[in-house]
């Protein structure tokens, strides 16, 4: 750093020099494990065991797998539960807190709705083990009034779409929720007390001023939820391992790609299977950013 | 699931101005209408139940859980038997899983902030050759859940034979375009030209102008970005179930599933070490106490503000 105070005839020889300096490390980063890996898998979708080309064999491979077709309904049937209560449900939550009169509730509603952000990762899928355990859950009651009496049947296949929802909107509601609250407050006062002198009631509100103007957050949330429910793993990971095989090991397209490579020692399919995910989180990702104008990128 | 840890936070803190008037503050008056306090309480009791629930397991016997009231408090003898009976397996494997997270999770924090706080720095502030492909590209990685990337990293890694290394799980974890993203929102929003025109005017560099203007005014940021990047590393699972071999390198969200595989009532083939219930709603706490840690302290920018930086006004 102390060399810095270059004479200029070095700043035309190089312009920028700053610049790129301060961002070399980064770069190196993002090259090293956002470039690289993905053009390694791509190879290796690309080609077989023995480093041939073989074109798009492997994708074939993994898609007249038997399990390939089922996973992706899974996956499908989770992210339509899973979007359907996150927007239903943040929205809602965040229109009520809104308008709590007492700032002091609404301060502490948000927080607790918050909290099980801290157990993201394996530590939800501990706790809902519990929760749908009939033999311990605080809501057996519930669960037998639903005609569940045991573990294995909370976690029939059937059900497990609900399931995943409802752990994922545990641990990720009380963010969004927070997010949505705050795009309400940027909402001019004057606009809400313009309407309200209009007649409009709190509905009316609602749904002809605050949802339309959160629409680009509500947007904004569905993308990233729908780029994150595709990569499902932890959950359904940790509950095959708790369900004595009722929950298979691969159920979502994550596991079925950790399969191959790892049980079956067939990393090209594997890399096949990543490669599709890989392509839906940058297409999902990039359109998000070149098109929305949510990142005014300049 | 990741996609909490993407929401961008506000910077400033906003709500204040746009709340309604003092007139129609508290005072006694009633909720809108009974039915949205309901709505409001019913989902309170979804989100905090079971984070009580877990508190008060751990405190009981594996016989209190089944047949007491799932609410009740067991008894701190019990929570010391648990606590005995949880560091005994695997010889204080929980110990070792716990210090393997605060390491991964603090030593990829630190270079995160190395790394994140000048390109984000660079990238509001200064000009350079491909400094808008660089913004996209990490807009675009940043948008991208983090699994994406586990099953090729793992290629990747394999190929340079760094699998069981440490690096492979630290490195990966400090590679945080939102880091960067954050600091690029909030040096091109809180840092004003005129300032770094009148330093460069007095003849400061542009490593000057970092070191003795922007990086004094970026605590606010950098505390940002420390917290979400904790918490993302802190509650990863899937890269190091994927990339560590070996149980003793496991971060302690793995230890959970290795303890999970070891509770009777969800494996009935599990010999000999078995643990009990409580013991792993215990370790299931100490997993999450870090975090939560975290969340308490940053309580207050959590929920006033949080939205960010993505809309630039």
């Amino acid at each position: 750093m102390s060399t810095a105070g270059a004479p200029a005839r070095r700043r035309t020889f190089w312009p920028g020099r700053a610049g790129h300096l301060f961002v070399a490390a980064y770069v190196v980063l993002l090259i090293a494990f956002g470039v690289v890996p993905t053009v390694y898998a791509v190879y290796f979708a690309f080609t077989d065991a023995g480093d041939r080309f073989t074109g798009l064999s492997n994708f074939f491979d993994a898609a007249s797998d038997f399990r390939y077709l089922s996973a992706i309904g899974h996956v499908a049937l989770y992210l339509l539960f899973w979007l359907l209560s996150l927007v239903v449900f943040v929205v809602g939550l965040a229109l009520l807190l809104h308008r709590l009169r007492s700032r002091t509730a609404g301060t502490a509603l948000r927080f607790l709705y918050y909290i099980p952000g801290a157990l993201a990762g394996a530590a939800s899928v501990m706790v809902w083990l519990f929760m749908l355990d009939p033999s311990v859950s605080p809501v057996s009651f519930l669960l037998r009034a639903f005609g569940f009496d045991t573990f294995g049947q909370v976690v029939a296949p059937g059900n497990l779409p609900v399931l995943f929802t409802m752990i994922a909107f545990w641990t990720g509601a009380g963010g969004w929720i927070v997010v949505m609250y705050g795009a309400l407050n940027n909402i001019s006062p004057d606009l809400l007390e313009a309407a309200r002198i209009d007649g409009a009631g709190a509905w009316q509100t609602a749904r002809r001023i605050q949802i339309p103007l959160l629409r680009k957050w509500i947007v904004y949330m569905v993308i990233l939820a729908f780029a994150g429910g595709t990569q499902l793993f932890v959950e359904p990971q940790l509950l095959s391992q708790a369900s004595v095989g009722v929950a298979g090991r691969d159920y979502s397209l994550n596991q079925l790609s950790y399969d191959f490579a790892f049980q079956n020692n067939n990393v090209n399919t594997a890399a096949a299977i990543s490669v599709e995910l890989l392509v839906i989180g940058v297409v999902v990702a990039g359109i998000f950013v070149t098109r929305s104008g949510f990142f005014d990128a300049d | 699931m990741p996609t909490d840890l993407h929401t961008p936070p506000r910077l400033a803190e906003r709500t204040r101005t746009s709340r309604p008037g003092p007139s129609r503050r508290r005072r006694g008056r009633r909720l809108p209408n009974p039915l949205s306090a309901l709505v409001l309480v019913l989902f309170l009791v979804f989100f905090v139940l079971p984070v009580l629930w877990l508190l008060l397991a751990a405190t009981k016997t594996d016989d209190q859980l089944v047949h007491g009231n799932p609410l009740s408090f067991g008894s701190w003898g019990a929570l010391g038997d648990n606590w005995t009976a949880l560091i005994s397996f695997g010889d204080n494997a929980i110990f070792a899983w716990l210090g393997n997270s605060a390491l991964y999770s603090f030593v990829a924090l630190a270079i995160t902030l190395c790394v994140a706080i000048p390109a984000g720095y660079a990238l509001a502030m200064t000009e350079f050759r491909g400094r808008r492909t660089l913004l996209v590209a990490t807009l675009v990685v940043m948008l991208m859940p983090n699994a994406t990337l586990v099953v090729p990293l793992f290629l990747e890694v394999n190929a340079v034979h760094l699998i069981g290394s440490m690096w492979s799980i630290i490195l990966p974890y400090s590679f945080y375009p939102f880091g960067v993203y954050l600091t690029y929102i909030y040096f091109s929003t809180a840092l004003p030209r005129d300032l770094i025109d009148a330093a460069k005017l007095d003849g400061c560099t542009q490593f000057g102008v970092f070191r003795r203007i922007a990086l004094p005014l970026a605590t606010p940021v950098v505390a940002l970005v420390g917290f979400f990047s904790f918490v993302a590393n802190w509650t990863n699972y899937f890269l190091p179930y994927v990339l560590l071999p070996e149980s003793d390198q496991f971060p302690v969200q793995v230890g959970l599933g290795t303890l999970l595989n070891a509770v009777p009532q969800f494996n009935p083939t599990v010999g000999t070490a078995a643990v009990q219930r409580p013991e792993l709603a215990l370790a299931t706490l100490l997993a999450i106490t870090p975090v939560l840690v975290v969340f308490l302290f940053s309580q207050r920018f959590l929920v006033t503000g949080m939205l960010a930086g993505a809309t630039k006004e």
